[in-house]
Parts: C-alpha cells; structure tokens; sequence
C-alpha cells in the first residue's frame, strides 16, 4: 500500500500531523500499536503560550471544546499548577481561591476521586469544604438533581471528572442544571477527557479520508542512503507500507517508542541517535519524586526535524511528540510538546 | 522447579502496567456486571493463578473472546490469551451437551446436509425453539442458520479439472460455514479468482477450525483439528500455495489461536494462510484486472468483524471494496456486533449479546445501506436477526459486481 505519508503513532502527535496532512490533500496512514498517552490526559495543554489558531482550527473541526485563559487549574490532589489552554472540561482560574465554600461529592464505591486530598488543597487555598457521597444512579438529571439537593450555601460543587465518554453534553448539562459553579478534578487514571479528545481526532481523522490501522505496530524499516522507502507491520507483515515520506510519534518509554537497555537508550524501528549520558548513573535521581533525568532523553534532530542513523540525516523521515523528549526544549513537554512538533514536522513536509 | 516456571508468561502479562485502558474497550464489561473486565480476569487474575489454582473465576466464561482488549492494550498484552488460557487450564468442568452441539459445527453440517429442508423448517418453528431453549438453553429468540443440501466440497469436485486447469492456482479453506449453510459464498469466491486466472483447490480434507470448541471447553478435540488442520495446510504451502479464506474467524483462528491457545506449532503455514480480500487485493494492487459491470449500483455499509480488526486487515477489505465502481461505501465504526460464535446462543447470554451490538445496530440503521458487507458468519447471523438489514460477505460483493 502507498500513502503519500505514514505516520507512526496514534497519539496526539501523530493524530495532529495526519489530521494537518489530510486536510492539505495529503494521503496518509497512521499505525497505532494500542492506546495512548491521551488517556491519561489531564486536559490541560503545557508550553503552549499562547492559543494557537491552528490547534483551536482543528479541535473545534473536531467537535472538541477548548478555552484559553491563563490561570491557574485544580490538579486530583488538591494543588493548583498554571494553565493557559484548556479543554472544555477543565477550569482555569484567575487565582487558587476561585469559590468561598466548596461542597465535594463523590460516588459512593468509587475509589479513585481523592476527595480528602482535594478538600485538604482547598482549605489551604482559602475554600471552606464539605465531602458527600451520592449513591451511583442512572441518568445525568438524577445525578444533577442529587448534588443540587445537598447544596447548602455553598457556591462551587467539585464533582469527579468521568462524565461524558463520546460527547462533552453531560458535562455542558452539570454545569447548567446545578446552582453553583460546578468544577471538575481529576481521577485516578484512564482520563475520560482524555479518552474522548482521543476518539474524537480519531474520528475527523478518518473522516478526512485518513487509514488508521488500530493495534498494528510498525516492528522495522526498509531505509537505503538515508532514505526510508518503507515501512514493515506486525499485523501487514509482507505487505509493507510505502511513502514519500515518514512521521516517527511513536512515543516516549511507556509507548515502547524508546528502550532503556541496561547499557543504553534505543530508537527500536529505525536505530535512530539518541540523546542520553554514557554514564548510567546519570540517567536516574535515586530520590523517587524527583525530576528524573531519563525523562528528558529523546531522538537527535536536526532543525527540520529530521532524525539521525550514525550522525546522518535521514531525509524523508520526521520526529514529533514526546520520543523528542528535552531535545527541543522550545516546543516545551506533554501535550505543548506533540502539538508543536507536530505542527513543525507538517510545515516540514509541506515547504515546496 | 525453575521460578520462571511461574514468573514468565506466553502472553506477556508481566508488560500490564495496570493502565486500565482494555476495561475501557471491553464490550462485555459495559453490560454485564457480572463479568471481571479483561484487566481482572487477564493480567491481575493470572497473576493469583499462577500462585494457586484456587483463585480461577467461573465469570471468565462471560469473556467473547472478541480481543478488542488486545487491540487497545498499550503494551502488547496478550489479554484476552490469558483470559482463554486460564479457561482452558483450569476449568476442568466437562461442557455440557449444549455447549458440545453449538461447538460442533462440523460434525452438525453432516448431520444435518442429507436431511437440510427438514432441520430448516423444524428450527423455524417456535416450538422448537421453545424446546431448545427449555431443554438445552439455546435461547428461543435467536434464528438458527439455514443448512444447504449440497456442500461446497462435494460441488467443488464435480469441477476439479476445470479449475486444474487454471495456469496460478490457490487452496481455499472454506470452514463449516461455506460448506454446509452458504455454498454460494464459495462459488462466489471461485467466480472471483477464475476471472483473475487463478484455479481454485480444497485442501486435503479440512476440518473445522475448532474456534467453537476452543471456546466451549473442548481444546483436547479442537487441538485434534489443529494439529489435523496444520498438516494439510502444510501440504498446500510446500506445493507452493497459498491458503485463502472468507471467514475471518477460520482465519484468525489457524493464524493466531493454534498457536497462542493450543500450543500446535503453526509456523510453517501462518504467513500462508490469508483473507481472500486481502489476497484479491494484492492481486489488482499489483496490476491484476478484474472487468466489473458497467451499471453496477450498491450502496453498502462495512462492518469489521472483531478478528478482522484483532489481525488488523479490515484496511484490505474496505480499500477492495472501493476499487468495486458503483459501490457507495459508509464504513462503520468498529463496534462489536455481539454474537461471538456460539456466546449469543446461549440463553444466559442472549440479553447481553443483544446489548453489546445495539450501538452498531444503530449505526447500521443511519447507515441505512441496501447491505452491510462483513467478512464474518455469524456476525450476520446476529446482524440480519437485530436489524432485518441483508449482510453479504465482501466477495460475494465483488462476484457480482464482475461480468459474468
């Protein structure tokens, strides 16, 4: 099969750059080996600065709310980080204490909503608190009913965020029917924002004409003088897949993108140069919560993105999303990082 | 004892990192509370298992065995493997006579082809529907697939030399289904590949693959056919065939599960054994012509097939169909229709069966397309009954839509 692209990885880096390809009448394939990072999105997008109008272009084609206004947000554990660009679930305030009294509710038998956490955070920022539980019921106007039945003065409701897996209407649907300002914390993992911001650029994908092949994993590469003619699938095994060329966003380690050998740091499709210490003992901090190094490692470019096999550039293949790790700190980490990337390695491929 | 004896798994259970995500796409899980969910039953249940035997759960019976966990897992757990796995060695209860009708396929075409007109119209009356399900719990609101009079085998004989005839030849293995419910299917396939010039030949006495068996507790029969299954295929590989089929269970099934499930050694064939779709496909990509009719109209929907979408050439069969002119194509979104083989036969199933597939069902039903094409047997079975909407096999498709 030829594609006039094909990408490796189905996150939102990949998604970003195929979605962009697509829609400048480019044919391209994404192979996706499982899910993704967008998981376990927490909704917020870091190192952007600014609202970009590609970005807000493509998720509202998506049918994906996105607000921009710099602030702070409410993590799972009840601390505050900033935040500029957001989806639609996500708040982001002007300061920390964005309510007086906060009541907190939670589902009864659920375990992953850290209401103590929260309420701790709360109180701390200034927001007296108070927990309740509501029995699990059917229905978004039983639940709507419930938590405003509870309200007792209070003027903010923080509620779980684990409504609304096709569509964000539940979400829209709390905020208008309960008599507060309703707020949504985060989980314990998978992210159901997350989860429908991933299907969602799935969908307009594929709705652009895009092949994604779900499941499928790209396990080698046909490349002669630093050029990839093709690439070979698990699942397509003989039937490789051609290209003019090829976008590599398959991830950092937990998406298998990169390896860690006890001895090294491997790029396992294509062996691509990577970016890390000789000296082991620099890859980690031996304290567990600290900023660990090996989080930083990535595939070596060159400034059109372009990776390398032994020093040299591989001319019709690109890199984008978090397999870049800190090796071009201007496009930031997480979301900001495959977002902008992304959106790179496109104008890339575009420029005549 | 070695430890690695407990501590390493075929199906790479050590790689979960307990991220949740297979609960999400578990079409089983969203219906039936009283099933674990493929993170439970799979990784963190066999990680008990291996400790003691003990902690085996009888709800992985709920399991379909459709192996979209699989599909969505982020780090290449063979989850539904080790959901199948456990059943197989640890449920020892014998299957009962239900299950062993259901698992037969094989051996309930025999029985049923001399006598097909009959067995149609008995399982068409309610009354016996009634029976089966009070006597046996098949439940009474499932239709039955109707048996053919003449198998596929028998007619496929009859034109052995013309198709010796043809200068490239292929094997076809045409599962149960082809043989005694829908010999068309496979005469379709013949109209197909003779029109490309290439013969088509049986195997040398196939057996059902034993998907049926493997899932209703009888892996001891179904590793029989396996080991039966891979020697013949064996054959048609070292005279230098290739092995096509139209069911994409048969296929998956030959492929993957002999040897992931049964242990039988299938690596001198699996590379062989392919979907006809993909096949044909290969063929025109590299230049073969089919000539289609001039005025050729249809408007279809296509639905994959759980284990098309496990081996992940659904691509091929949607990239062939829009070759077809004249074929307006909607593809649906990959959702589980629900049957699972012999699993929506079973009355305690039924319910949940019907649940699973009613978010495709309403995709068919705005889809609203003169036929859904779909790689897969029962799938229609569960597809014509839910909706009343026509479901072809993609190659009977394309056999009409080429001149004759």
């Amino acid at each position: 099969m030829r594609f006039d692209c094909v990408i490796t990885g189905g996150g939102l880096a990949g998604l970003i750059a195929g979605i962009s390809l697509q829609k400048e009448g480019r044919s391209t394939a994404i192979v996706s080996t499982g899910q993704n990072a967008m998981h376990f999105f927490s909704g917020t997008f870091e190192s952007v600065k600014e609202a970009p109008a590609r970005l807000a272009e493509i998720f509202e084609a998506a049918g994906i709310k996105v607000h921009y206004s710099a602030g702070v947000r409410l993590m799972p554990m009840g601390t505050f980080r900033e935040a500029e660009l957001a989806l639609g679930d996500v708040d982001i305030f002007p300061s920390e204490r964005f309510a007086s009294k906060a009541l907190i509710v939670s589902f009864r038998g659920e375990q992953g909503f850290f209401t103590g956490f929260l309420a701790d955070g709360l109180e701390k920022a200034g927001i007296a608190c108070r927990l309740a539980a509501i029995d699990r019921s059917s229905g978004i106007k039983k639940i709507a009913a419930a938590v405003s039945g509870l309200l007792d003065g209070e003027d903010a409701v923080v509620l779980p965020q684990v409504f609304g897996q096709k569509d964000s209407a539940d979400v829209e649907y709390l905020r208008e029917a309960i008599p507060a300002k309703v707020v949504f914390a985060g989980t314990q993992p998978p992210s159901v924002p997350g989860i429908r911001t991933q299907m969602q650029l799935k969908d307009y994908y594929i709705s652009l004409g895009g092949t994604f092949l779900q499941g499928d994993e790209v396990t080698g590469a046909h490349v002669h003088d630093g050029v990839v003619h093709s690439v070979v699938t698990r699942n397509l095994d003989s039937h490789y897949l051609e290209a003019d060329c090829f976008v590599l966003a398959s991830g950092g380690f937990f998406s298998k993108g990169l390896l860690a050998t006890p001895t090294s740091v491997v790029e396992p499709v294509f062996g691509l140069d990577v970016d890390y210490p000789a000296d082991r003992s620099e890859w980690y901090d031996p304290s567990f919560a600290a900023d660990q190094p090996y989080m930083r490692f990535g595939v070596k470019t060159d400034v059109a993105l372009h990776p390398m096999i032994a020093g040299e550039s591989v001319r019709n293949l690109y890199v984008a999303g978090s397999i870049l790790g800190a090796t071009r700190p201007e496009f930031g980490t997480g979301a900001g990082l495959a977002i902008r990337s992304a959106f790179a390695v496109v104008d890339s491929i575009l420029k005549p | 004892m070695s430890y690695q004896e407990k501590t390493i798994s075929n199906h790479n259970f050590e790689e979960c990192t307990k991220c949740t995500i297979c609960t999400l796409y578990c079409p089983v899980m969203k219906v039936n509370p009283l099933y674990p969910g493929p993170k439970q039953a799979g990784p963190d249940g066999e990680r008990l298992r291996l400790k003691n035997p003990w902690f085996f759960n009888y709800a992985l019976k709920y399991c379909m065995n459709c192996k979209r966990c699989e599909v969505s897992c982020p780090s290449g757990v063979g989850v539904a493997d080790l959901i199948q796995s456990a059943r197989i060695k640890y449920d020892k209860s014998a299957p009962k006579l239900r299950d062993r009708m259901l698992a037969s396929t094989d051996f309930m075409g025999k029985l049923a082809r001399p006598v097909a007109p009959l067995v149609n119209f008995g399982t068409s009356l309610g009354i016996t529907k009634t029976a089966l399900d009070w006597t046996l719990g098949i439940d009474h609101r499932r239709s039955f697939p109707k048996y053919s009079g003449r198998s596929f085998e028998s007619w496929l004989k009859k034109h052995a030399s013309k198709q010796a005839a043809f200068p490239e030849q292929v094997a076809y293995f045409h599962g149960c289904y082809v043989n005694y419910n829908n010999p068309q299917l496979g005469k379709d396939l013949v109209k197909v590949l003779n029109a490309l010039g290439i013969g088509v030949q049986l195997l040398d006495g196939e057996k059902c693959c034993g998907i049926a068996m493997i899932t209703n507790g009888m892996s001891a029969q179904a590793t029989k056919h396996a080991k039966h299954n891979v020697a013949v295929l064996g054959k048609a590989v070292d005279a230098g065939l290739k092995v096509v089929a139209t069911s994409s269970t048969c296929a998956f099934t030959m492929r993957d599960e002999y040897r992931s499930l049964l242990g039988v050694d299938n690596s001198a064939v699996r590379d062989s054994i392919l979907m006809a779709t993909r096949y044909i496909y290969e063929k025109l990509e590299n230049g073969a012509k089919l000539r289609f009719k001039p005025d050729f109209h249809l408007k279809a929907a296509y639905h994959t097939p759980c284990h098309m979408e496990k081996m992940g050439w659904g691509v091929f069969t949607e990239r062939l169909l829009r070759m077809i002119p004249g074929l307006e194509l909607t593809v649906l979104d990959s959702a589980c229709c629900g049957i699972a083989g012999t699993y929506g036969f079973k009355k305690e199933n039924y319910a949940s069966s019907q649940a699973i597939g009613e978010e495709l069902f309403k995709h068919i039903r705005e889809a609203d397309p003169e036929v859904v094409a779909c790689d897969c047997e029962t799938c229609k079975w569960q597809i014509e009954m839910s909706t009343g909407y026509t479901v072809m096999n993609p190659i009977s498709i394309l056999a009409e839509a080429i001149e004759d």
